[in-house]
């Protein structure tokens, strides 16, 4: 308003607007228009491409092969069923079973080996921020005061617990074991890898051991405390240095959460050494477990599995009858749309109205 | 030299000073010099007035930051925010509050930000008036103060082309006669220049001295906003006594000219009282808008309870509540209750800050479209179209009724004199027969003109307001050069006068100026001839006639001569040959000229000095001082004798029956609105096409309703038009040419139709049935209104049952009621001011614009917004609809699924460009279509996209993309490994992964929508996505040591290192987008619009 005064005739000065294509809002442009006929072939390419993408994924997917084992032991005829009545956290004696099985197809590549927990709630929000990234990265500040975020798993008998928080603590703690039978009778230890089962990046960039390249590990964590639950403290998980500490995989892989509550998580591979024998040979096995971890009180599960690889995963049938299924979608729609086009396109392409 | 000084000026004032405490006073007095009145007349109150401080900023420095956050947070939304941010910081909640902190922190700080400029602005502007030098008279000498300094009462010194300071009185000028020029185009517009006459008593003080001698007082009524109203009374004392009581008699309060007084200063001039802000105005689209908030703020809550039931149900087992491997804290286990409002947080991005970011910024820059367009430039007038308020752009998109006005709008108000009638002898106006009467030479001339003739012609030479001005002095450089010697022409704020009296001047009259109180014109035989200039009853549009009281030089006769409207003056006729002239303007108005009607009345003596003592009377009347002069003008025109009438031509404006047309094509139903009589109005309409000649023409006029009573009009007129719509629906016959109705109706009729009840219950229904009526007629004209029943019927349109969207569009400042109260107001740029346009929303050159601003720029930004609009609920729902389905598949834990960055970012950056853009530059079909094809408009009728149906269509595409992205996932995810290493992925890679697709399929969604892509969409639309993907690497790439987590980190790349996330991102988008695109394709192949045919036909075309 006050601008105003000075306006001395009382015009508002407004200069000639430019006549530049974007003023005038006649910038060049390209303008498609969705009709049947343009949507039509883009139909029938999708379909065409989709269902033998789907064909694909679907074989692949039922070529992999999976056995898995449910070795919870809640039947009374289960092995496991005693280690899964009577268990206790202040047992010292672990409690083992085995449980025997048969493989019906020898798996010819590398074999993974599997843990799946069910009714496992990896993903509820108290459990998932329950973990302090910067002690797991190896500072020694967290180290010696966890996040508020670890409570109520921060602090045990006045000392910091590390690694602290629900997550850690909870951490799977089964020791799963694997033997073939001969047909002869002479039972086999089948070497488990337990590296390359963590991402790579978790395992040399975001997991670090406190104390940096130190080799005493046992130094480093020095007035802290192991995890409530556990049974060793985080220096004494493996004896390879490389595998210890914060940078042990199964702690790894145990602290990347699961979407889910149903889930797996990665335990072991068994490498493929001979060419010329398939890695699991047809026939008798005996699962060892040391039976650790109790499910029984949130009425969860707990499996072995094991699974070939290709290059999509894991057996999967999802992915691939959705690719079928939207192709075979978009090609039929891509025929009633050649006949919605055929019938009524050509009305409306002789408009009967004035703008001719 | 001349001092003569145009100001301009401006007024202002105040208003609600007197809130019922007992110092309210309802007048005030000004001590002139704050001189005292000498003791014993009256007592001596020195009022406090303001200082003269023009104060337009909101804030100062120290308030700033408090005010304005308070101002800020007192919108709905931003407190909602900020009551959402508060709750993330006192509980526990999932999300982290710079979530909701952050965008609210940005969109807090850029309104601050802009808004702090503004102040800045105006406190930059306001210093620099409050600064700037006025001349004050102080003992005599002239002394130079800053403007905010002034005080009431103080004497202002004001030369030539200054402008004024505050509101003046004129005391005296450096002219003799005590007169100045003030143009008032910063207050009104209007650029003529008026003349103010000094107080009479003080006019011979010019001297700073004499001036400062001067002891007097003023008395006038507190500041008030109308302009055009000043009461007051000066009291002038000499020797202590008072001499004489002098009330100024102009309209304008304010005068100027070397001294002056001040009389209302600073916030309480008229000016700044005039400048309120008007009342908001908010679109359908708004509306629309503020339901679908209400819709999603019942989900956003029902989605809050149901998941807080659940939640409670489902851990009512306690293993599921607190498994030994997750328990709780203590400060965890007391802080119960907190669920509900941390679900209300985790879900509360469904209604997003940035939308009312985005839509304000849409509002904003998408004016300015407007105001670049070339073709609503007018290089006449070098000027384009003017954007007041940017709320309705899209509103224009929606205009059901035009209600506009005829002269200054319809017709180019360029008026030229076209013929008289004299005594029922028609004499042509134009040049070129008046070249074959100089023929004969003037003596054949005299010989033919009668004694009646002349008195006619001194009449018209006599009675106006027109100025003359002299070019030479005015404005010697600009304008003398191209002729020898001084000219001069004819300014007046009415160009009828200035037409009638450039006619008189071919017809051999000429007035030649006012000086002295005479006014001196130059008759047939090159004489001057002086009549002194008694008494003027100015034009008022209540009587709509003007009159003059004049005694001549020659004869000392008094005359009294009256111009007006035929309506207001033939019943004060007593003789002349009214039969034969009022035959002639019949005539002339059907023929759409403008008709005047001169009388006149010759005046004794005794009778002048009855006129003036009632005139002085009603003048020194300190109250209803309007309605006495009234009274009196009434006794004092009467008994008039008819001398003629004259005929204007008011030519239409360029392109005006094309725009009708259009608007008619376009669904809208066109009223014209104007207090010109029937014939001319209705000759006007004619011309203009609003009615066609297969228009039957229903007439509800007080002609009609003389003969029969309102009643039996109405109940006839509907009967005809329902006989004919009935008719009409049987044969379904849809062409809507074959008959239309058009219906007209007077001022006085109408006003019988909307009096309440007149006979108890019936009166509704006569308001119901003449809207029943105007319903049906695709042309309505009212004739003969006043101002405020334009505003009337606005409003009562606006009130009928379907709540239609009014535009009205008007040039004059008798349209400005009309222009506020309709739903789009606009102004033209016409030749009567400038207040139509500053009360308008949108202004615009000329009449022919409004079909571009309506079927373009309205169309445009109407399915600009609603895509907007749409577009913005849809994306959230697909945002947000995963997150509550998450919550079934981790406990009800209120665990997000998505990082905190993704939370923060998706509506702020991954997805807020390419809309914002969409909303600016969308152009559906090419304006050049747009323009030639009116009948568009109706496709997007009555807020068409913005209607439940297509809501609820967008709303439950944004269900079925949610849940296609969650299931996918969630499949994909279902207890395997996805990856050739077997490696397993986590719950953010579960988040990310949806996100992903979500970031894609809403950003493909709108580019589908797309149907113009320039080289900014595509930059904006893959740059955005890029963003996207760049963000994400970045984000994971590194481990942040300012973030207390590393959840995100390489979770992005390991999911983009398996092949089967890389396909099913590509399936899952495809399956999002597959429907819509269906129903896009089936709808416009089965039911297409009009809009979609053309789309087609010009697609094809284009191919071609």
């Amino acid at each position: 308003m006050a601008s105003s005064y000075k306006d001395e005739d009382g015009h508002i000065s407004v200069k000639k607007p430019e006549n530049t294509a974007f003023k005038q809002q006649r910038l060049p442009a390209w303008q498609p228009v969705l009709t049947a006929g343009t949507v039509l072939p883009a139909f029938f390419i999708i379909g065409l491409i989709f269902i033998p993408i789907g064909i694909g994924l679907y074989v692949t997917s039922n070529n992999i092969k999976e056995f898995e084992i449910d070795y919870t032991g809640l039947d009374p005829s289960s092995p496991c069923f005693n280690c899964s009545q009577n268990f206790s956290w202040n047992s010292t004696k672990p409690c083992t079973c085995s449980i025997p099985f048969y493989l019906e197809q020898p798996y010819e590549s590398n074999v993974f080996m599997y843990y799946g927990l069910s009714n496992f709630y990896q993903n509820h929000r108290r459990y998932v921020k329950s973990r302090d990234d910067s002690q797991l990265n190896g500072n020694e500040e967290s180290l010696r005061k966890p996040s508020k975020e670890c409570e109520p798993y921060a602090r045990h008998d006045n000392r910091p617990i590390a690694p602290c928080g629900a997550i850690a603590n909870s951490m799977f703690n089964d020791t799963l074991e694997l033997f073939y039978s001969d047909p002869n009778g002479t039972k086999t230890q089948i070497p488990l890898t337990a590296t390359g089962i963590a991402w790579w990046t978790d395992k040399h960039v975001k997991f670090r051991n406190p104390g940096g390249n130190n080799d005493n590990l046992t130094a480093a964590f020095q007035g802290t405390t192991k995890p409530i639950n556990w049974r060793r403290p985080a220096y004494e998980l493996d004896s390879d240095p490389e595998n210890n500490g914060f940078i042990n995989e199964d702690f790894i892989v145990w602290m990347r959460t699961a979407a889910l509550p149903t889930f797996r998580k990665l335990y072991r591979i068994i490498q493929r050494r001979n060419t010329m024998v398939p890695t699991l040979p047809r026939g008798n096995y005996t699962l060892e477990v040391v039976y650790n971890y109790p499910v029984r009180s949130f009425d969860g599960r707990k499996r072995m599995i094991f699974s070939t690889i290709s290059w999509m995963g894991g057996k999967n049938p999802f992915l691939g009858i959705a690719y079928i299924t939207v192709g075979s979608v978009c090609f039929l729609l891509g025929v009633i749309l050649l006949f919605i086009h055929h019938k009524y396109d050509n009305r409306n392409n002789n408009p009967d109205i004035s703008s001719n | 030299t001349d001092r003569r000084t145009f100001c301009l000026f401006l007024v202002p004032c105040p208003a609600l000073q007197c809130v019922g405490e007992e110092n309210c006073v309802d007048s005030r007095t000004v001590y002139i010099s704050h001189k005292e009145p000498p003791p014993g007349t009256e007592a001596f109150i020195q009022q406090r007035f303001p200082d003269n401080r023009i104060v337009s900023s909101k804030y100062t420095f120290w308030n700033f930051i408090p005010k304005n956050m308070f101002e800020q947070f007192r919108r709905v939304a931003n407190f909602y925010f900020l009551v959402i941010f508060l709750v993330q910081l006192i509980i526990d909640t999932p999300t982290s509050p710079i979530t909701s902190g952050l965008p609210l922190f940005f969109v807090i700080t850029v309104t601050a930000i802009k808004q702090g400029y503004e102040d800045w602005l105006r406190h930059k502007a306001d210093n620099t008036i409050n600064q700037c030098p006025v001349h004050v008279v102080q003992h005599g000498r002239k002394v130079r103060e800053q403007s905010h300094k002034l005080r009431v009462g103080d004497v202002v010194l004001v030369e030539e082309n200054e402008i004024f300071p505050c509101d003046l009185i004129l005391l005296s000028s450096s002219r003799d006669d005590g007169t100045c020029f003030v143009t008032t185009a910063s207050l009104d517009g209007e650029s003529s220049h008026k003349t103010y006459y000094a107080v009479q008593d003080t006019k011979a003080y010019k001297t700073e001295e004499e001036v400062s001698s001067i002891h007097a007082t003023i008395e006038c009524e507190q500041p008030q906003p109308d302009l055009y109203k000043f009461v007051g009374r000066i009291n002038i004392y000499m020797n202590n006594e008072p001499v004489a009581r002098y009330c100024p008699n102009f309209n304008w309060p304010v005068i100027v000219l070397p001294s002056a007084v001040a009389i209302y200063t600073g916030m309480e001039t008229k000016m700044a009282l005039n400048y309120q802000s008007k009342s908001q105005k908010r679109s359908a689209v708004e509306k629309s808008m503020n339901a679908y908030l209400v819709v999603y703020l019942c989900i956003l809550i029902s989605k809050a309870i149901i998941n807080t039931a659940l939640k409670y149900l489902w851990q009512a087992d306690p293993n599921r509540d607190e498994p030994w491997y997750n328990e709780r804290t203590e400060a965890e286990r007391q802080r119960a209750f907190t669920d509900f409002l941390a679900f209300m947080v985790l879900f509360n991005y469904i209604i997003p800050v940035s939308m009312y970011v985005t839509v304000e910024m849409q509002k904003f820059l998408g004016s300015y479209f407007i105001m670049w367009d070339d073709e609503m430039f007018d290089e006449e007038l070098q000027e384009g179209a003017v954007v007041n308020t940017s709320d309705l752009n899209e509103e224009l998109g929606q205009v059901e009724y035009v209600f506009t006005d005829k002269t200054g709008t319809l017709t180019e108000n360029n008026m030229e004199f076209i013929e008289c009638c004299v005594d029922g002898h028609v004499m042509p106006g134009s040049d070129s027969i008046d070249m074959i009467d100089t023929s004969p030479g003037p003596g054949a001339r005299v010989s033919l003109a009668s004694e009646r003739e002349e008195l006619f012609f001194r009449a018209l030479c006599l009675c106006h307001t027109v100025q003359v001005k002299e070019e030479e002095t005015v404005d010697g450089i600009k304008h003398g050069i191209h002729q020898g010697k001084s000219s001069s022409f004819y300014i007046s704020s009415s160009p009828d006068e200035v037409a009638l009296v450039e006619g008189m001047k071919r017809l051999g009259f000429t007035y030649l100026r006012q000086k002295d109180g005479h006014m001196e014109i130059i008759n047939r035989d090159d004489e001057v001839e002086r009549f002194e200039v008694l008494e003027v009853l100015t034009f008022d549009s209540v009587r709509r006639r003007m009159s003059i009281i004049v005694r001549s030089n020659t004869g000392s006769e008094l005359y009294l001569f009256c111009k007006g409207a035929d309506s207001s003056i033939f019943p004060r006729v007593i003789s002349g040959k009214v039969d034969q002239v009022k035959a002639r303007v019949e005539h002339n108005a059907v023929e759409g000229l403008r008709t005047l009607c001169v009388a006149y009345r010759p005046l004794s003596p005794e009778q002048y000095q009855q006129v003036s003592h009632l005139l002085s009377g009603a003048k020194l009347a300190l109250q209803d001082r309007d309605k006495q002069l009234a009274e009196a003008y009434d006794r004092i025109e009467r008994d008039l004798i008819l001398l003629g009438a004259t005929a204007v031509e008011d030519r239409l404006q360029e392109k005006a029956a094309d725009t009708i047309e259009s608007l008619h094509k376009a669904g809208m139903k066109v009223w014209v609105l104007t207090g010109d009589k029937m014939e001319t109005a209705a000759a006007t309409c004619y011309a203009s096409k609003l009615f066609r000649r297969s228009t039957q023409i229903l007439e509800l006029t007080t002609k009609r309703t003389e003969e029969q009573s309102l009643h039996d009009v109405l109940f006839d007129l509907s009967r005809t038009v329902l006989r004919h719509y009935g008719g009409m629906t049987r044969d379904a016959s849809l062409s809507d040419d074959c008959t239309d109705f058009g219906l007209i109706i007077d001022g006085a009729t109408l006003s019988s139709v909307m009096r309440p009840n007149q006979q108890g219950s019936s009166s509704g229904n006569y308001k119901e049935l003449f809207l029943d009526i105007c319903r049906n007629c695709s042309a309505v004209l009212c004739c003969r209104m006043a101002p405020l029943q334009k505003a009337q019927i606005v409003k009562m349109i606006k009130a009928s049952e379907e709540h239609p969207i009014t535009l009205a569009i008007g040039d004059g400042a008798n349209d400005v009621s009309m222009i506020l109260e309709a739903h789009v107001g606009i102004g033209i740029m016409g030749k009567e001011g400038r207040q139509a346009v500053r009360n308008s929303d949108y202004a615009i050159p000329k009449f022919k614009h409004l079909k571009k601003m309506l079927l373009v720029h309205g169309h445009y930004y109407y399915i600009r917004v609603s895509e907007l609009v749409q577009y913005f609920f849809y994306k959230n729902v697909v945002f947000i609809f995963p997150q509550f389905l998450y919550q079934f598949f981790c406990g009800f834990s209120q665990q997000p699924l998505y990082d905190t960055a993704y939370l923060t970012l998706y509506n702020i950056s991954f997805t807020s460009l390419p809309i914002l853009l969409y909303s600016l530059i969308e152009q559906h079909i090419n304006t050049d279509i747009l323009k030639k094809d009116p009948s568009l408009y109706k496709d997007i009728a009555k807020n068409s996209l913005l209607r439940w149906p297509s809501f609820i269509y967008w709303t439950v595409l944004g269900v079925y993309d949610a849940i296609v992205m969650f299931f996918g996932a969630y499949f994909l995810f279902d207890n395997t490994t996805f990856t050739s290493n077997g490696q397993m992925f986590g719950n953010w890679t579960f988040g990310t992964l949806v996100f992903t697709v979500l970031v894609f399929t809403v950003t493909f969604k709108l580019a589908l929508d797309t149907h113009y892509w320039t080289w900014i969409n595509h930059f904006v639309i893959w740059g955005s996505l890029l963003f996207f993907v760049v963000f994400s690497l970045l984000w994971g790439g590194i481990i942040w040591p300012f973030l207390n987590y590393q959840r995100m980190y390489y979770v992005f790349m390991q999911m983009l290192s398996s092949g089967p996330a890389w396909l099913s991102i590509i399936l899952l988008i495809t399956a999002c987008l597959l429907p819509d695109v269906v129903k896009k394709v089936i709808w416009r192949a089965l039911w297409p619009t009009t809009t979609e045919r053309i789309q087609v036909g010009s697609d094809l075309n284009g191919q071609i």
